[in-house]
């Protein structure tokens, strides 16, 4: 059940929408401008209706099914959020409105910051990057004009653990450092031995994720932290994983600087298709004046008959802006409702359930598939796709296996310290009965790769296409709407 | 898994040809099968180019992950294989002949004795899983 592209469907000389005559004199556009030979697909308004319907039911999200994906917090959004945002007093503003026409918008961005603070443990907020890794890009920056404050220049390394997110590595060389990557140690933690040895008047600060990438709490950081404070460096904290933390621990208590918060995974803001995200960065007292600005404060205190007055405040040796305007508003008001309507205890229960779903599943695969790392897990875990005794099958076809049960594959092939990696994210949002038929099916796949292998190997065997050419994607780079005949001419 | 007798391997997967004071240097065929169908290749150093041991001189993209290659030895580049760039999928295919990457001088030739031999090395990788 293949859905032909716009262009197949399309018919010399059918027209969905006819235009009116102009009523102003027409121009005649510049001849060498003009092409002849663009191909816009021609349908009926009705055409164009049912293939974008047949498209959408392609789509899989997590309103239709079970959605793993280790890292990304795939948690369910509640519809209330979107009720709120779509609020005609939230939704109708203009960022460019006179700040006494939108007091409540501001009251709600304060109200958020406030909630944030609570939350990590520290000093100030800014809402405005649009994403996690824009919001590194933000701390990292931060660091460097701390240290460039202080006229400390010989700064030039970051050191990231080998069970970082990713982005941390690259967001370290964007901000013109050179990345040192420390090992873990059997026990999944950072290397604390590796760590005292790098750590030196070099160092301009750490970035680390915990839980790490193996979703597992490292149990030495205020010991990780306090090294590299002593090394005059800071610690910047990954908050990819602040699932696991809710209402148990805080950041800042930890030892961490500085944090940047995904609001589209802990917050359950949509994820996932542009989102778009929301990446807040959170900072100890010494650090708010290097905030990007403006920030939602406070003018006038209210009383009881008055509110308090909101205004934007700019922090005096501000990185500058990273995001036009104020960031993204719309998912700041689903997080605020999400927060809202959990309260202190609903959002503890939200970790508690999290930590507790990825163990239960933990606890089902382990001794069917290899857990390299095996201890408690926090709110997900990573398991080897890859068995001894079933040469031939890789945690890939694992994956697309999982696709021919209706379930979204885990993140895999990441962390790169464990050989085939499956990373396992259920979140609180999932039933037990969920989490039991999606341990019974990865059972399943698993006596298949000893029984049936190319039953994985050419999987999926469900979905509309079957096992796309990965490589091929990566090496002809070959984005074009257009038809391979028409391409050719 | 194929690990030839005559060279010699750093712990980040890369081997070493010696030819009198040049070393020749590439990824281990252990390198490009963990890695699996390289769709990226590019250099990070020029010939003429001072690298020391351990420094990033080229990336490797593949459909799992992105790899940097390391130099083992400290020197001056003297030659690059420039039709990798465009013919990299002989880093699976071939990762000790056609794909050797580039040619060292090296500046201290007693950097050698960090590196492992090939029993060692193939022992490195069967620990690590394969």
């Amino acid at each position: 059940m293949t859905e032909p592209t716009i262009y197949e469907l399309s018919s010399p000389g059918r027209v969905g929408v006819r235009y009116p005559q102009p009523d102003v004199p027409l121009a005649e556009l510049p001849q060498d401008l003009v092409r002849k030979d663009l191909p816009l697909p021609e349908l009926s308004e009705l055409n164009v209706i049912r293939h974008f319907m047949h498209l959408s039911h392609l789509n899989y999200s997590i309103d239709s099914g079970f959605y793993p994906l280790g890292s990304c917090t795939m948690k369910y959004n509640p519809k209330i959020n979107e009720e709120m945002a779509r609020l005609p007093g939230f939704a109708y503003t203009h960022p460019l409105q006179p700040i006494e026409t939108v007091q409540g918008n501001l009251a709600l961005m304060y109200e958020l910051q406030e909630y944030l603070k609570e939350i990590t443990g520290f000093d100030a907020v800014t809402l405005q990057p649009a994403a996690g890794a824009q919001g590194e890009f933000t701390g990292v920056m931060i660091i460097r004009a701390y240290h460039k404050s202080r006229g400390d220049t010989k700064r030039t390394k970051i050191l990231v653990p080998d069970s970082a997110h990713g982005t941390n590595p690259a967001t370290s060389a964007m901000s013109g450092y050179e990345v040192v990557h420390i090992p873990s140690d059997s026990r999944g933690n950072v290397d604390i031995e590796a760590l005292r040895t790098t750590c030196d008047d070099t160092v301009a600060g750490l970035m680390l994720t915990n839980p790490n990438t193996l979703g597992l709490f490292e149990e030495q950081v205020v010991e990780v932290n306090r090294i590299v404070h002593e090394a005059g460096g800071l610690v910047y904290g990954d908050g990819a994983n602040l699932n696991a933390l809710l209402g148990i621990a805080r950041p800042a208590d930890l030892g961490f600087d500085i944090m940047h918060i995904n609001l589209h995974k802990t917050f359950s803001t949509p994820h996932g298709g542009g989102g778009p995200g929301s990446g807040p960065v959170a900072v100890k007292g010494a650090f708010k004046e290097f905030l990007p600005g403006p920030i939602v404060e406070v003018l006038e205190e209210g009383d009881e008959e008055l509110p308090p007055v909101f205004g934007f405040y700019q922090p005096t040796q501000s990185i500058g802006r990273v995001k036009a305007f104020h960031g993204h508003f719309g998912m700041m008001v689903r997080a605020y409702t999400y927060i809202s309507v959990h309260g202190a205890d609903g959002l503890r229960k939200v970790s508690e359930y999290a930590v507790l779903n990825a163990n239960y599943l933990l606890a089902r695969m382990r001794g069917t598939y290899k857990v390299p790392y095996d201890r408690i897990c926090k709110h997900e875990f990573v398991v080897e796709g890859v068995w001894d005794d079933a040469p031939g099958v890789h945690a890939l076809d694992v994956a697309k296996r999982l696709m021919d049960y209706n379930f979204h594959p885990p993140t895999n092939y990441f962390p790169l310290i464990v050989r085939e990696a499956l990373m396992i994210e259920p979140t609180e949002t999932e039933t037990k009965q969920t989490l039991d038929r999606f341990a019974d099916v990865m059972l399943k796949i698993a006596e298949e790769a000893h029984q049936q292998p190319e039953l994985l190997r050419e999987a999926p065997h469900s979905t509309p296409i079957g096992r796309l050419d990965e490589v091929k994607a990566a090496k002809e780079l070959v984005l074009c709407c257009w038809l391979p005949e028409q391409v050719k001419n | 898994m194929n690990v030839p007798p005559n060279l010699k391997y750093a712990k980040t997967d890369e081997w070493v040809k010696v030819e009198g004071n040049i070393a020749i240097i590439g990824v281990s065929d252990y390198a490009q099968s963990q890695l699996s169908d390289i769709v990226y290749f590019e250099f990070k150093v020029d010939p003429g180019d001072t690298v020391t041991k351990d420094q990033s001189v080229a990336t490797l993209e593949s459909v799992k992950a992105a790899a940097d290659v390391n130099a083992p030895v400290s020197g001056k580049v003297v030659e690059l294989n420039q039709s990798l760039t465009d013919q990299f999928e002989v880093i699976n295919s071939d990762p000790y002949g056609a794909a050797w990457m580039m040619k060292i001088e090296m500046s201290d030739a007693a950097e050698l004795d960090a590196l492992m031999d090939a029993a060692a090395y193939e022992a490195y990788c069967q620990e690590r899983g394969h």
